[in-house]
């Protein structure tokens, strides 16, 4: 039976790791991720959990923990954001290459600089190509259901790869909605134990971890671990449909809203989803064919199945909430354009970059951005395909 | 498929190479003839030695085994060569020579 | 129990030959010593930070350790080890690990000194319960010789060469071990390779077997960065004590005991003349930095008698 409740993104977070109950967590605070650390050292304070709890002096080394405690054959998990994230970059390589399991909460925040606390997506699409699995919520109740499925698609064996669930600084981590939790002694049965094959601690051989690679295999390696990404596809899948037989609700690489006969569209990712669906409410009241792509799954990129489902759409909007410094879009773009390439008959694409640093983005601004693909659609004219939204200017901007 | 290191070489394709570049058991340097960098090859002259093991803990490649409490001869395969042993010992019990191959 | 050199050698080696350390390194001699210091039965995870040691002790596929071993990155081999350490204690509660460990990281003074200093410094406050070796060849020795924190004054590095307007490195070596006695932690001791190991191997036994987390500094000469044949290994590290430059010394709980006081205290010039790197100190005009050598190591060498003294 599911319990219903009240709860902050940041709780819920830390409400699931009481509940799964890790062997290793590093904590390093940060904003606005630093609630989880805080109510998981509630628990263990209480005795809730058995946990070893190390209180590292940085996100480095809270990385570093987790690294060695994984490979010793613990479940290692931490949670950070911005700037954090960045100072975990080098080894969240080495987590990777060393194919370890590690779950990170990631609370999405603006890298600085300058710095700033509020939330986009700078932060985890600048670690998008370290080999880590990502997926992101639209809200409290995604991010807890996608971090209750993290430890099944991380630590399987066609995986081994570490992952970072993400949600939205404040705007989720923050804000306190209903919520429907699972039962402790149910998590711990859908989630099980951690049974890695080789491990530091292992009794029966010793391991070593960690060698320097020369030329003649390190790019084996390389190509088992990009191969490992691409199998984590099916094994997402799987843990989806798990979770909904044991829980109901269901979940797949990104959520179609009101696709079916959508002539525009957007394709975005988090909490904005939100918006965008009061949004197409409105425009779908007024007979237009407006429809949403919420991006569930960003590593691995569903890149078939986006292209499928954006197929039969005229004009599609890319919102990216990170400037990708490309000089031509943002990270989604770039992968969206990238699916929709071998289409025999692509969309429209345009690149919205919104939101930046925590700027606001109400109905009105996603009600413009849907007009501008109608514009698109009628005229057949795509227009300048690299747009910022949401700034002040002291000229006639697009959107 | 093994995934031991002796069976672990530069033809060895991706599907079968150990995952994350790990190693499953200890020691497997020994598999490495560092001997073959050598240029001085130390002589240990056995009616010379006094037993004293004080060459022992200064080789920095394992190459004077000892057991119950006595050397016994060079390991020459991972010896390199270094001639601290013949430096350290008090007794003149070991000597260098050119190696000749 | 009294130190037994033949019976230390007997134990079966956990650092095997094979690695591609240089003829004469002296890091191979560290890990050799430190890792006989463990009582046979126990096991060990050596983590190891990236540097010389690390390049040539786990070269894929091949492992110079017989115990389980880990490396990750240059800055972090001590937060590296206190993740081993912490899974360790949540494993071993929880019924998963029926061995015994102790673990041990070594690191060269790049990335203890340097790069991995702030790693080291947390791991040591939290009180995980491992020992950090640090074989200190003063100088980054795996990128060619460039000078580090624990590059002595007037050494000759790479990034602090001796050339018509430079005596070499310009600033003193800094003392970690005495910053990390500083952390008051249990055990803080400094070493080096001499006669039978007995100074050596008797801190690394109680580094490892005193609970809670144990720093060890090893000066480890390295024939290519000090610029020195091979063999002369076991000469330059006796000088090093006898010139008072590299004092033996532990610190337990806190309390500050002399290992070793030579009983003639030799001139720095001993220690300075058998090596390369120090030769243009000896060039006429460079006296000063002879004379300025010899008064800051007196200097450090009262201080510490002092200390041990009142402790």
């Amino acid at each position: 039976m599911s319990i219903r409740e009240r709860l902050s993104g940041n709780e819920a977070i830390a409400w699931a790791m009481r509940q799964i109950d890790p062997d290793v967590f590093a904590a390093f605070p940060i904003t606005p991720s630093t609630e989880i650390p805080q109510y998981f050292a509630q628990y263990v304070a209480n005795g809730q959990v058995s946990t070893e709890y190390v209180t590292v002096e940085s996100e480095h080394s809270s990385m570093s923990t987790c690294v060695g405690a994984a490979a010793a054959g613990a479940r290692a998990v931490t949670a950070t954001s911005s700037c954090g994230l960045a100072f975990m970059y080098e080894m969240l390589y080495v987590a990777a290459s060393a194919r370890l399991p590690i779950t990170l909460a990631c609370v999405n925040r603006a890298l600085t600089g300058p710095i700033n606390i509020n939330n986009d997506h700078s932060d985890s699409m600048g670690a998008r190509d370290s080999g880590w699995l990502q997926i992101y919520a639209e809200n409290n109740q995604e991010a807890y259901d996608n971090y209750l499925q993290a430890m099944r698609i991380s630590e399987d064996p066609r995986v081994r790869l570490p992952i970072m669930i993400c949600q939205d600084g404040f705007i989720t981590s923050h804000a306190v909605e209903n919520i429907l939790l699972e039962e402790d002694g149910a998590v711990k049965r859908f989630v099980g134990e951690y049974r890695p094959e080789h491990y530091l601690l292992k009794h029966e051989n010793p391991l070593a971890v960690g060698p320097y690679d020369t030329c003649p295999y390190c790019m084996e390696h390389k190509v088992q671990q990009a191969q490992a990404m691409k199998a984590a596809k099916a094994v997402i899948l799987e843990v989806a449909n798990d979770f909904e037989r044991t829980f109901g609700r269901k979940y797949g690489f990104f959520e179609c809203y009101e696709m079916e006969d959508a002539e525009v569209a957007l394709v975005l990712i988090g909490s904005t989803a939100g918006t965008a669906k009061a949004c197409i409410q409105k425009l779908r009241a007024q007979g237009v064919k407006a429809g949403l792509i919420k991006l569930r799954v960003f590593r691995p990129f569903p890149m078939e199945e986006l292209a499928a489902a954006l197929s039969h759409v005229k004009a599609v909007a890319v919102m990216d909430k990170s400037e990708g410094n490309s000089g031509c879009g943002g990270p989604l773009f770039a992968e969206t354009c990238a699916a929709c390439y071998d289409l025999p008959v692509r969309p429209m694409l345009i690149d919205v970059v919104y939101g930046l640093a925590g700027r606001d983005c109400r109905v009105e601004d996603v009600e413009k951005v849907y007009h501008h693909l109608l514009r698109m659609a009628e005229t057949g004219v795509t227009g300048p395909r690299y747009l910022h939204m949401g700034q002040r200017s002291n000229a006639e901007e697009v959107l | 498929m093994s995934r031991l290191a002796k069976d672990i070489n530069e033809q060895i394709p991706w599907q079968e190479i150990s995952p994350g570049g790990e190693i499953y058991e200890g020691g497997t340097a020994r598999l490495v003839h560092t001997g073959a960098w050598r240029s001085d090859v130390p002589v240990w002259e056995r009616d010379k030695c006094k037993q004293c093991l004080l060459c022992a803990p200064f080789c920095p490649d394992s190459s004077i085994p000892v057991t119950d409490g006595r050397r016994g001869e060079f390991d020459l395969d991972h010896c390199k060569g270094c001639g601290i042993c013949w430096k350290v010992c008090p007794f003149q019990a070991i000597h260098m020579e050119k190696e000749v191959r | 129990m009294a130190y037994n050199h033949k019976k230390e050698l007997s134990k079966p080696e956990r650092f095997v030959g094979g690695h591609r350390l240089c003829a004469g390194c002296g890091a191979g001699i560290v890990c050799r010593a430190m890792t006989r210091a463990l009582d046979e039965g126990d096991k060990a995870v050596i983590c190891n930070a990236t540097g010389c040691l690390e390049v040539s002790s786990f070269l894929y596929p091949y492992t110079a350790w017989e115990d389980s071993y880990i490396h990750s990155a240059f800055e972090n081999a001590a937060a590296t080890c206190g993740g081993v350490e912490a899974a360790y204690r949540a494993l071993k509660k929880k019924g998963k690990v029926p061995d015994n460990y102790k673990f041990l990281t070594i690191g060269g003074d790049g990335g203890t000194y340097d790069i991995g200093f702030q790693s080291l410094s947390g791991a040591m406050e939290r009180g995980h319960d491992m020992v950090y070796f640090c074989y200190d060849n003063e100088a980054y020795m795996n990128t060619g010789i460039q000078r580090s924190s624990s590059t002595p004054r007037f050494a000759s590095a790479t990034t602090s060469p001796a050339g018509s307007a430079s005596t070499g490195k310009g600033q003193e070596k800094k003392d970690l071990t005495e910053i990390m006695a500083a952390h008051h932690i249990p055990y803080v001791a400094q070493t080096t390779f001499l006669g039978n190991f007995k100074d050596f191997h008797e801190k690394a036994h109680r580094a490892i077997y005193t609970p809670g987390p144990a720093f060890v500094n090893v000066l480890t000469p390295c024939p290519r960065g000090w610029q020195y044949s091979p063999e002369l290994l076991p000469e330059l590290c006796r000088l090093a004590v006898d010139t008072c430059v590299w004092p033996l010394f532990e610190v337990v709980e806190g309390r500050w005991m002399l290992s070793y006081e030579p009983r003639k205290k030799l001139p720095v010039t001993e220690f300075m003349k058998l090596q390369g790197r120090f030769k243009h100190c000896f060039q006429p005009g460079n006296e000063w930095t002879l004379e300025a050598a010899q008064r800051y190591v007196d200097q450090r060498w009262e201080a510490l008698l002092a200390r041990c003294l009142g402790s």
